[in-house]
């Protein structure tokens, strides 16, 4: 229940149950350390949470999970064996879903894509993407583009996309950021509904600590300059989660407070 | 709106009539409007135009297909592979600033006179504005976009059937466009330096043989050409990529003229 210090809450081994582990991760890019001695995992169906101040590393620490950069020091590991590239069942959702959808294929068509680089049988592909679609609640938009569809709608066409890798790990970058409250509460809750069922460990990065509370199993702080991971929080509140009662509930407000003063401290 | 446009070249048009028959111009360098439109017909009713703009069309296309295909392809590869682009800088910063005119005496001693001199001449003129901003088009390409091929797995070919072509595709159309107007130029010119052959061939026997009317009807027709030929494909750039390819012709358009 209670805030545990970074030292006693790395124990640098691959645990068997671990799916990613950071051991000692440091990373610097020309010349500037950008994180150090990082060390965590994540484990199967788990759901972490990752904040901290601006520029802390948050979004390099999942271009690294993800394969897209590689450490400058220390290990990535993903399933015990050591990342050099990027994996095919480990998903990447990036906070500009307008960049990273493709605006001259169809929502379908983006789907699509995600299937034909695992190489599915095309046979097979249609009723998937129609699957997909339907459970990012689009499958009326099958036919349009991205252009035609709003924020939200291309923030869950790109969901639905990743889920198409059927992926073992979730790794998502401030994906709500640019979404109105609105729908950014929606999107939250059909996460939590997604991934409840499935398999899949998420790993969220998120500027936003209720966000992260309400999310997670686990939230990460992170500490700026260079990006150490400060400290670790868990989260003990009950699933499935409500957006009036759970954050409503002592545990949530206790926990909210102890992450405000954190970033409070380690902002300046 | 339209009619405006035509006030101007009309009224000029008219002027010269005027005059060359107030006047009564005898003259081997210059002819009346009048009689200009009826060489013009002349060219049309007896076939002669249809051959010599099919020679011309044929290899400023043919040279258009080979040359700025090759500068595409050659963009891609650059854009691709670091290493390549490095041992290629040399050879092609030595190249480019040669004249396609220049380079003609090379071609017409390996090819002889004919379509293959013209075909070759045309493709290397159009190799170069084909790679510069075909090079544009692929490093103009959302980073995020190859990140995310990266991110789904997708292989080399697939990255660059799925990902980069279709991406860069409204620029490389650009690309295409622009060269065109360079083939249709240099094939003219060819012509007129030394090819027996096409518009810019007649054009000059019309002169030698002092037929004013019959130079300036050809020089009409090869302006309707060239016209026609950038109108068509700025029609089929809109059509193809709308306003995503649009952006780029009022940027780009001026040089090879835009249709009113």
């Amino acid at each position: 229940m209670h805030p545990v210090t970074a030292a006693q809450a790395a124990p640098p081994t691959t645990v068997e149950s671990a799916l990613l582990s950071f051991r000692d991760v440091s990373l610097t890019l020309s010349g500037r350390r950008i994180l150090e001695d990082i060390s965590l995992e994540l484990r199967p169906r788990e759901f972490v949470c990752v904040v901290g101040s601006s520029g802390c590393g948050k979004t390099t620490l999942l271009r690294l999970m993800a394969g897209l950069v590689l450490p400058t020091s220390g290990e990535v590991r993903y399933r015990n064996q050591i990342v050099r590239q990027p994996a095919s069942d480990i998903a990447l959702i990036f906070q500009d879903y307008s960049k990273a959808l493709l605006p001259w294929r169809t929502a379908a068509g983006n789907v699509a894509l995600a299937l034909e680089a695992i190489g599915s049988p095309k046979a097979e592909r249609a009723a998937r993407i129609s699957e997909l679609l339907q459970k990012v609640g689009l499958a009326q938009h099958a036919a349009h583009y991205p252009s035609q569809l709003s924020g939200g709608m291309q923030q869950r066409l790109q969901i639905a996309r990743c889920l198409a890798q059927d992926p073992t790990v979730l790794l998502m970058d401030e994906p709500f950021g640019a979404l109105d409250a609105m729908t950014r509460q929606v999107l939250q809750d059909e996460l939590l509904r997604i991934t409840a069922s499935g398999n899949t460990g998420v790993l969220f990065v998120t500027h936003d600590l209720e966000e992260a509370l309400y999310l997670g199993d686990r939230v990460l702080a992170l500490r700026p300059n260079p990006g150490r991971v400060a400290e670790i929080f868990d989260v003990h509140l009950p699933r499935p989660r409500d957006q009036l009662v759970t954050r409503e509930a002592g545990e949530f407000l206790r926990l909210r407070r102890a992450l405000f003063d954190f970033i409070q401290e380690t902002g300046h | 709106m339209k009619w405006q446009g035509l006030v101007l070249p009309v009224g000029a048009a008219m002027l010269a009539e005027g005059c060359a028959r107030a006047f009564g111009i005898q003259s081997d360098s210059l002819a009346s409007p009048s009689q200009i439109l009826g060489a013009a017909w002349g060219l049309l009713r007896d076939g002669a135009l249809f051959a010599m703009l099919g020679q011309t069309l044929l290899a400023a296309f043919g040279g258009l297909l080979i040359g700025g295909g090759a500068g595409v392809v050659m963009a891609l590869v650059l854009g691709l592979s670091p290493t390549i682009s490095k041992l290629l800088r040399l050879p092609i910063e030595g190249l480019r600033p040669i004249p396609s005119i220049a380079i003609l005496p090379v071609f017409l001693m390996v090819f002889g006179f004919g379509y293959r001199l013209e075909i070759a001449s045309v493709s290397f003129a159009c190799f170069w504005p084909s790679l510069i901003i075909g090079q544009a088009a692929i490093s103009g390409i959302e980073p995020r976009l190859l990140e995310v091929s990266r991110v789904l797995g997708l292989g080399p070919w697939g990255r660059v059937t799925k990902i980069v072509i279709p991406a860069a595709l409204p620029r490389l159309f650009v690309a295409f466009r622009l060269a065109a107007a360079v083939a249709l130029i240099v094939a003219v010119t060819v012509e007129i330096a030394l090819n027996p052959q096409g518009m810019g061939y007649e054009l000059m026997s019309a002169q030698s043989s002092l037929r004013p009317e019959v130079m300036f009807a050809i020089l009409l027709y090869i302006g309707i050409t060239g016209w026609s030929v950038n109108a068509a494909l700025l029609l089929a750039q809109r059509r193809l990529f709308g306003r995503a390819g649009g952006m780029h012709v009022g940027m780009h358009g001026g040089v090879a003229g835009e249709p009113p």
